[in-house]
């Protein structure tokens, strides 16, 4: 039973760090209405500019500002070179388009700083806690930590800031956005360099966890099944759909893998996010969509 | 001049219905399938056909596959590859343990294997849109690798996981050269184009397009939306499935999950897009183009750079202008490349006369 | 313009209920049709006129009540089913297929129709190009009645309004339907459209002999072609008979001119 309890509880939090990556997705989808498949890649470039800093010496704090600096550049960039020009096209032709700046943002974080594998030393021991028999990792607990203060604070934002109010506007529908005059480009800028904050903080904690490295765009594809639970345009929903996914993939993987076969933590999240998708089609907390005809 | 379509009548529905209503357009045809089938065989390189020609018409295929399901149907798939993939470890293994079926049975059946798994995959596609879509395809793409490296079974427990493909052989002549390979993939990948064209331009197609468009009055016109929906996935993973038995038997010569992850999707993905998404002309282009990129970039790289350069960086470069030529088509001609053909076309009709 | 004798009834509305939330879209409503009719239907705006053709073509379901059609009495319609039994309409905002041409939209609505497998399609040999020519040509005499030859291969999305909502009227004629279901056709049209459209469905109605229930806000079209008024307010129905007597019925007066009677403060009152 405590080993039960020990899987589930690193599972959860294992989850938290799925959450991290998803509060991205969804920050952005929340309020330009666009999937940013470059999610990943840009935890992974975020990770990649802060080793690479560090390992040129650079300070910690010093790596921190830069790579966040770095992530804004590309905020900006983004949103004056792909999201402007295709304003108000089909949100497949964004996603697209977002698939695209995958491979730009690997290409060009690989040929600055190359493809070696960086470790990456928070100073977070890794030391685990013993919680009424219980493993815990000190590591995973600092982790979620940092997730559940980042969601409070942009749920906060969202509800409560006029800038919030702005941000679903524009979500709802760019050219209504326009004409009542809420400067779209500024909004997407800002989004953007937020989403690549919550990025760069993803990244320095899944990168000392892992190391960083190409794989980390592996795990970050992992945030799909957990917005597909949690609804693409819920920020509650990235935290208990993270949650879900990564208990059940632990759990899964402990206790089915021996009889299918090892290795099922690859689909399992995907297939789990599929069935439930059968009987929720917009995801746990997600928006109903209305077709009016 | 030459392009003018004045005084060709059509005089009847059938004349109008025709792929090619425009005489010019079916004498390019003719001449192109003779090319194709004539000249290049006598004139191509080894090189050329088994590196450039064979894999170009293989992933045509697999991307008028994609094609007949995003473009037409308009349901949104990243998991062409594990339906590659099933095609090509169903071939292998009919061909293993019922070695008396002629060869393009087998490529037929493998690719009925296939669509039967399209269509399992597609059924939630009936209470699934647009992107929740594209990330349950995804299941699919994961999960199909998965079983293939894990399960030994299909990949005769061999000890590597990497199995070679057989020797083909049609009544009894063997299919090992470039050429003789090359004519094989030519042959099928024609016929499957064709069907695909017809398909298009039938009650199918229309019924695709209609559900791709707006489902809820295709349904008010009668039109079944579940049917239309798994069949477009069912002929979508067939046209899959023989692309990745191709794949695996006369290039590759290798049956690998590898093969078929989740980059081929993509690179079958961008094909479709930038060669034009929803025609049959847009996948050759597509292919062609993605084939034929990488090439160009060397060259120019290999001009313009002297010198020594760390190994890896032309990769690199390559998936950064990839990415950027995405981005580029989606705001430029989202249409893609069939759709600058088609604005070329009637360019000419015009030309000399500039409107 | 009345002087045609309709027929036996084919669709009878008994009873129908539907809300939304707290919205009653639709309260206890008798509704009925008779072969060869045109029937308007009339109300000021959010009375419930959509939601009424909805349910009886089987886009929604109504809470309560049944609806009876071709022999069957049900609680409530499939789209497919109402498709195969001859229900064809149109809709307020266009639902055209925007990515295809005028012809391949006028086609999708023979869908029905055509019996041809994927087989023979994939060869288009034989019995499926003969199929194909057969309803192209029925096709074309649609498309010919309602003038629209010109621009058969242009794709529907480029096409100004008024052609638009005549397209979508082709598509609905070209499944031959018993029972024509419009949704405004003439929203939006100027005088000359207008009337080329009061002349299609009237031709529509002589010769193909399809009984029409339409949605109209335009008061001329209405009494001029109309054979049959129902008046909707607030969801119920308030008049039902020839165009001369709802015109002059107050009720209906007071309902469009927004003079507030006892039925008003009821319904006000009950929808609060």
């Amino acid at each position: 039973m405590a080993f039960f309890v020990e899987v589930l509880v690193g599972g959860l939090l294992a989850g938290v760090m799925y959450s991290l990556i998803a509060l991205g997705f969804v920050l952005i989808f929340k309020a330009s209405g666009v999937f940013n498949f470059a999610q990943g890649a840009m935890v992974l470039a975020a990770a990649t500019t802060y080793a690479g800093l560090v390992d040129l010496g650079w300070s910690g704090w010093t790596a921190f500002p830069a790579a966040l600096a770095v992530m804004i550049v590309f905020a900006l960039l983004t949103e004056r070179l792909v999201l402007r020009p295709l304003v108000n096209q089909p949100q497949i032709s964004l996603f697209m388009a977002t698939i695209g700046l995958t491979f730009v943002l690997e290409g060009v974080s690989q040929a600055v700083w190359g493809s070696v594998v960086r470790g990456l030393d928070l100073g977070i021991p890794d030391t685990p806690l013993e919680v009424k028999g219980v493993l815990i990792s000190k590591f995973d607990l600092v982790a979620s930590a940092t997730a559940g203060g980042l969601v409070l604070l942009l749920a906060f934002v969202f509800q409560r800031t006029r800038v919030g109010r702005a941000l679903r506007a524009v979500a709802d529908d760019h050219q209504a956005a326009l004409s009542v005059g809420i400067p779209l480009e500024r909004i997407w800028a800002m989004v953007w360099a937020a989403a690549g904050a919550v990025a760069l903080v993803t990244g320095l904690l899944w990168g000392s966890r892992l190391g960083v490295q190409f794989a980390l765009t592996q795990v970050a594809l992992k945030a799909l099944p957990v917005i597909i639970l949690g609804g693409f345009t819920s920020i509650a929903g990235a935290i208990v759909g993270g949650l879900i996914v990564g208990a059940s993939e632990k759990v899964a993987e402990v206790y089915l893998g021996p009889i299918i076969g090892g290795g099922i933590e690859n689909w399992f999240p995907y297939v789990l996010a599929l069935l439930f998708l059968l009987v929720r089609p917009d995801g746990l907390f997600g928006e109903k969509r209305i077709e009016r005809v | 001049m030459i392009y003018r379509e004045a005084g060709q009548f059509r005089t009847t529905y059938s004349a109008d219905q025709r792929i090619f209503p425009i005489a010019q357009d079916r004498v390019a045809m003719v001449l192109l399938l003779g090319t194709a089938f004539v000249l290049v065989p006598l004139l191509a390189s080894e090189y050329a056909l088994s590196a450039l020609l064979i894999p170009m018409l293989v992933l045509a295929l697999a991307a008028l596959g994609l094609n007949i399901l995003t473009g037409y149907a308009g349901q949104f798939s990243l998991g062409t590859a594990a339906f590659m993939s099933v095609g090509a470890f169903a071939a292998y293994n009919l061909q293993l343990r019922l070695p008396w079926l002629p060869l393009l049975a087998i490529f037929v059946l493998a690719g009925l294997i296939s669509a039967g798994v399209g269509m399992v995959f597609g059924l939630p596609s009936l209470r699934i849109k647009g992107f929740y879509l594209a990330v349950a395809t995804l299941a699919a793409q994961f999960f199909v690798d998965w079983l293939f490296t894990k399960v030994g079974w299909f990949s005769n427990y061999s000890s590597s996981g990497v199995i070679t493909a057989q020797r083909m052989v049609i009544i009894g002549v063997p299919i090992e050269t470039p050429v003789r390979r090359y004519l094989l993939v030519l042959s099928i990948v024609s016929l499957l184009a064709l069907v695909a064209k017809n398909l298009a331009r039938t009650r199918t197609g229309r019924s695709w397009m209609a559900v791709r468009d707006m489902d809820v009055a295709a349904e008010v016109i009668g039109i079944p939306i579940l049917r239309t929906k798994l069949l477009a996935f069912g002929i979508s993973s067939f046209y899959c499935g023989v692309s990745g038995a191709l794949w695996a038997f006369a290039y590759l010569g290798t049956v690998e999950p590898q093969a078929f992850d989740l980059q081929r999707s993509f690179q079958i993905l961008f094909m479709v897009i930038i060669g034009g998404l929803g025609t049959v002309m847009g996948a050759f282009l597509g292919a062609a183009f993605i084939m034929l990129f990488p090439l160009f970039l060397n060259w120019v790289f290999h001009a313009v750079v002297r010198g020594d350069v760390r190994a890896g960086l032309l990769s690199q470069l390559e998936l950064v202008c990839f990415g950027a030529l995405i981005i580029v088509f989606l705001i430029v001609e989202p249409r893609g490349l069939a759709r600058l053909w088609q604005i070329g076309k009637e360019k000419l009709r015009l030309w000399p006369f500039p409107h | 313009m009345q002087g045609r004798v309709p027929g036996a009834v084919l669709l009878q509305v008994r009873g129908v209920s539907l809300s939304f939330g707290g919205v009653h879209a639709l309260r206890d409503v008798d509704f009925h049709i008779h072969e060869r009719e045109i029937c308007a239907i009339i109300g000021p705006n959010g009375a419930g006129k959509s939601s009424l053709l909805n349910v009886i073509n089987g886009v929604y379901s109504p809470d309560k009540g049944t609806i009876s059609y071709g022999g069957e009495t049900r609680r409530s319609m499939r789209p497919h089913r109402a498709a195969q039994q001859g229900i064809a309409r149109t809709f307020q905002n266009i639902a055209l297929f925007k990515g295809m041409s005028v012809l391949d939209n006028v086609m999708a609505g023979r869908a029905l129709k055509m019996q041809r497998g994927v087989l023979w399609q994939a060869l288009y040999w034989g019995p499926a190009e003969r199929e194909e020519l057969e309803h192209r040509a029925r096709v074309e005499k649609i498309i010919d009645f309602l003038q629209i030859e010109h621009v058969r291969r242009t794709p529907v999305g480029r096409l100004p309004y008024g052609l638009q909502k005549r397209v979508e009227l082709a598509r609905a004629l070209a499944a031959e339907p018993k029972l024509l279901l419009l949704d405004e056709p003439m929203a939006g049209m100027n005088i000359e459209e207008k009337q080329d459209m009061c002349r299609f469905i009237l031709d529509a109605n002589d010769e193909l002999g399809v009984a029409v229930g339409l949605i109209e806000h335009d008061m001329a079209v209405v009494m001029d072609i109309a054979d049959r008024v129902v008046v909707l307010d607030y969801g119920r129905k308030i008049a039902d008979g020839a165009p001369a007597e709802v015109r002059v019925n107050p009720e209906v007066i007071a309902a469009y001119l927004g003079v507030p009677t006892e039925a008003d403060d009821r319904a006000l009152r009950e929808a609060s």
